[in-house]
């Protein structure tokens, strides 16, 4: 098995296959400013995609018995720039729009003859926290048929009292466990979580659990993706 | 597993050398390619602890460290997702085409630790750390060398399934309860982070001690006179 070669030779062969290994240097590419961006943009993109055909419509986030809860005074207020954007709880409404039968504006008490749903849920935190809640509210689905919504479309947008935009896929928006939230922890929510609606989402990492809800749009086309989003991080993260 | 060698002819002296192609291509790409990956994954993974450097609650948060922003990757959360959620595909992937490159193509047998390396594992920890005598080298891995690899692949596999757990702790319900749960995922990733850095010092160490022509060997392939075939 042993073939015979002379020095120079066994130079040159080093040397080639020392040249093979040039597809390394194609990382090098992440270190050039101009296409770092892009890059990492596409490899965020592509964890989107994995994350998208990863979630299971089916399939539900674990739910804890009361026992388990995080006590409400522990439970993280985490306002973008206001914990209380001031909202007039006597004029509030939900204003729906886009790709839906019954575009209207929305009162809390019309969103609460919907059936009424419990579930104590685990929020995470981008940030790397986790805390669990005891959450009341209605399916966003209900809402959904009640509005008449293109199921077909593919975002639920809202919009925030305090400036905060969000978006959902609807494969998400559809889920059981995604709700329309007025009620922690048994009490009506309170103005720092988001009063007096807010989404409740345990299949979504925390910043798509938009608070203080007054826009709801459903469309096919979003011209922003969320607040966080817009500034680089993940639009679907899905759980 | 058939492993090439060649002799080489000194012009002068008519000495012949002996070399072996220890790394075939494919082992030497994915080495380096997730080298590199696993540099920016521990970097971007320290610049996302920094956003909650604790494992307990967030109120009262108990800080554990706080991580020098200068010995992380990614400046800030968002940008540190981003290099983490784009390296760990690269990771993953030089880590597999490694693992099934190994299994097919037989060449895990020279490096993966089985039982009947364990009886040589304590002579070569006694001569590396305590001085011992060199117990006769016979394979291109020694028991410990083996040892070692083979934990960092198994370490590798863990780091990738701890991450995912705290990942997609829904879709993946039953990788983050195997743990404890999402809250002890969190923490099994970054003690298995400081497992992999513990085998990379140790390595790196002995790339120094064991020399250039060794080092050489996984750019190129080729190990001139590899201390295995001279004795």
């Amino acid at each position: 098995m042993n073939s015979r070669t002379d020095e120079k030779t066994f130079r040159r062969i080093n040397r080639r296959e020392l040249l093979k290994l040039t597809p390394v240097l194609a990382l090098g590419a992440f270190a050039i400013p101009t296409l770092q961006k892009p890059l990492l943009k596409a490899g965020l993109g592509f964890s989107d995609w994995a994350s998208g055909k990863l979630f299971r419509s089916g399939h539900l986030a674990q739910t804890f018995a009361d026992s388990d809860l995080t006590p409400f005074n522990q439970f993280p207020i985490n306002g973008y720039d206001v914990d209380d954007p001031q909202v007039d709880f006597d004029k509030w409404n939900l204003t729906v729009t886009g790709a839906v039968s019954k575009p209207a504006d929305y009162t809390l008490a019309q969103i609460q003859t919907l059936p009424k749903f419990t579930q104590n849920t685990r929020h995470v935190c981008v940030e790397g926290w986790d805390v669990v809640g005891k959450f009341g509210g209605v399916r966003l689905s209900d809402f959904l048929a009640m509005i008449g919504a293109d199921t077909t479309a593919r975002f639920v947008y809202v919009e925030c009292a305090d400036d905060y935009y969000e978006s959902l896929d609807m494969a998400t928006a559809m889920h059981p466990q995604t709700l329309l939230c007025y009620e922690m922890y048994g009490q009506p929510l309170t103005r720092a979580h988001g009063a007096p609606l807010r989404l409740t989402i345990p299949t979504k990492i925390g910043y798509k659990q938009a608070k203080y809800l007054t826009d709801l749009k459903v469309t096919n086309v979003l011209e922003r993706a969320g607040y966080w989003e817009d500034q680089g991080y993940s639009e679907f993260y899905g759980l | 597993m058939s492993t090439q060698a060649i002799a080489i002819e000194n012009a002068k002296t008519r000495e012949l050398t002996e070399a072996v192609y220890e790394h075939p291509l494919i082992v030497r790409l994915c080495h380096w390619v997730n080298a590199v990956a696993l540099f920016v994954m521990v970097g971007s993974g320290l610049q996302i602890f920094r956003a909650f450097p604790s494992f307990g609650a967030k109120i009262p948060q108990k800080d554990l460290i706080n991580w020098p922003k200068s010995f992380a990757i990614g400046g800030w959360l968002g940008g540190a997702l981003q290099w983490h959620l784009t390296f760990m595909w690269i990771y993953l992937a030089t880590g597999l085409i490694y693992v099934g490159y190994q299994v097919f193509s037989g060449n895990y047998k020279q490096v993966l630790f089985v039982r009947r390396d364990l009886p040589g594992v304590w002579p070569m920890v006694r001569h590396y750390f305590f001085f011992g005598p060199k117990p006769p080298v016979r394979e291109a891995y020694n028991p410990l060398q083996k040892h070692a690899y083979t934990s960092a692949i198994g370490l590798g596999v863990l780091s990738v399934v701890t991450g995912f757990a705290v990942w997609k702790p829904v879709q993946f319900s039953w990788l983050a309860w195997m743990m404890g749960g999402f809250h002890l995922a969190r923490v099994w990733h970054f003690l298995i982070m400081w497992a992999i850095l513990g085998f990379v010092f140790g390595h790196l160490v002995m790339v120094v001690l064991h020399g250039w022509n060794n080092f050489v060997s996984m750019l190129t392939g080729w190990k001139k006179d590899p201390e295995y075939l001279s004795k």
